[in-house]
């Protein structure tokens, strides 16, 4: 099994009102340096069998065509290799 | 004529739509998301609500119901589909029409009487409304802020496909106070304000949005 990580982030261009308001929040919390916030989603998909070339690029299709808008959002796919077992407690 | 209103889980507005088509003289017919079945309708409202729970992002999800199989193959072949909303969410999701919507830029839900300048009376959705009209039509959203980039802006503006802008104020952050596109074809039709709402003086601030069904009289599916 490999655990696949999707990021999503708005782009750039896109305004961002959760950012915006998460922005606006930290200063209440004394936190008084922080110049932008920028909100997005992450993924984490577990796909049965080992890490190919060809789950990737399902994967990337998931991101493409579901996960993510392009019209408004980037993402980006990274992989996570899973220990085959747990701990041998 | 036979105008068929998608129910999603989710949906809120599928019976105001389908009251709207009935007061106009249509035969409203309820489709379920589900259904991979038309069930032979000349026209189709996707309409306002929350389908999915807005999950993901809005219309995300509705737009790989089993129904939206037949609505996209429908509406390439010039069906007439309008989407209010919610609706006008999943057609931008299914690429239908171009753009997003986004949250309101001042971050609440917003719900007024919104006056509108209906700018494309070319489609069978607005084709009872004289060009330039100024109507008054309840919105209600808290993602209704339209984005595209500046190219897909330019072809709509230069393609007259701005259905509708917003008038007095913007209320959600839209570019170019759009509230409603079309399609190249005219068929497909996005508008962020409800015309299923304003549809009898007793409730709501008038009868603005009946323009948008009695419209469907001289469209051919």
């Amino acid at each position: 099994m490999a655990r696949y990580v999707v990021d999503v982030m708005p782009k750039r261009e896109i305004l961002d009102p959760q950012g915006k308001a998460v922005l606006g929040a930290l200063p209440r919390l004394g936190f008084d340096r922080v110049l932008d916030v920028r909100q997005g989603k992450r993924f984490e998909l577990e796909v049965d069998g080992e890490p190919t070339d060809q789950t990737l690029a399902d994967v990337r299709k998931m991101a493409e065509t579901l996960l993510s808008n392009p019209v408004i959002e980037d993402y980006s796919v990274s992989v996570v290799e899973l220990e085959t077992q747990g701990s041998d407690q | 004529m036979r105008v068929g209103v998608v129910t999603f889980p989710g949906s809120l507005d599928d019976e105001d739509a389908r009251r709207a088509v009935r007061i106009v003289g249509h035969e409203a017919v309820a489709l379920w998301h589900g259904d991979h079945d038309l069930q032979g309708v000349d026209a189709v409202i996707l309409p306002g609500g929350f389908s999915y729970g807005d999950y993901l992002r809005c219309g995300a999800i509705s737009r790989f119901a089993p129904v939206m199989t037949e609505v996209v193959a429908a509406a390439q072949q010039g069906l007439p589909v309008l989407g209010i909303c919610n609706g006008f969410q999943i057609l931008c999701e299914s690429h239908l029409l171009p753009g997003a919507l986004i949250r309101n830029d001042h971050r609440k839900f917003v719900c007024r009487d919104q006056r509108l300048r209906i700018e494309n009376n070319r489609t069978p959705w607005t084709s009872s409304f004289d060009e330039g009209a100024e109507v008054t039509i309840v919105l209600k959203n808290g993602e209704g802020g339209y984005v595209a980039d500046a190219d897909t802006l330019d072809r709509l503006e230069g393609e007259g496909r701005v259905l509708a802008r917003y008038l007095d104020v913007n209320p959600n952050g839209s570019l170019h106070d759009i509230a409603g596109i079309t399609n190249e074809r005219g068929n497909v039709v996005g508008l962020m304000p409800h015309p299923e709402h304003a549809v009898e003086a007793l409730t709501g601030a008038g009868t603005d949005g009946l323009g948008f069904f009695t419209s469907l009289v001289g469209a051919t599916a």
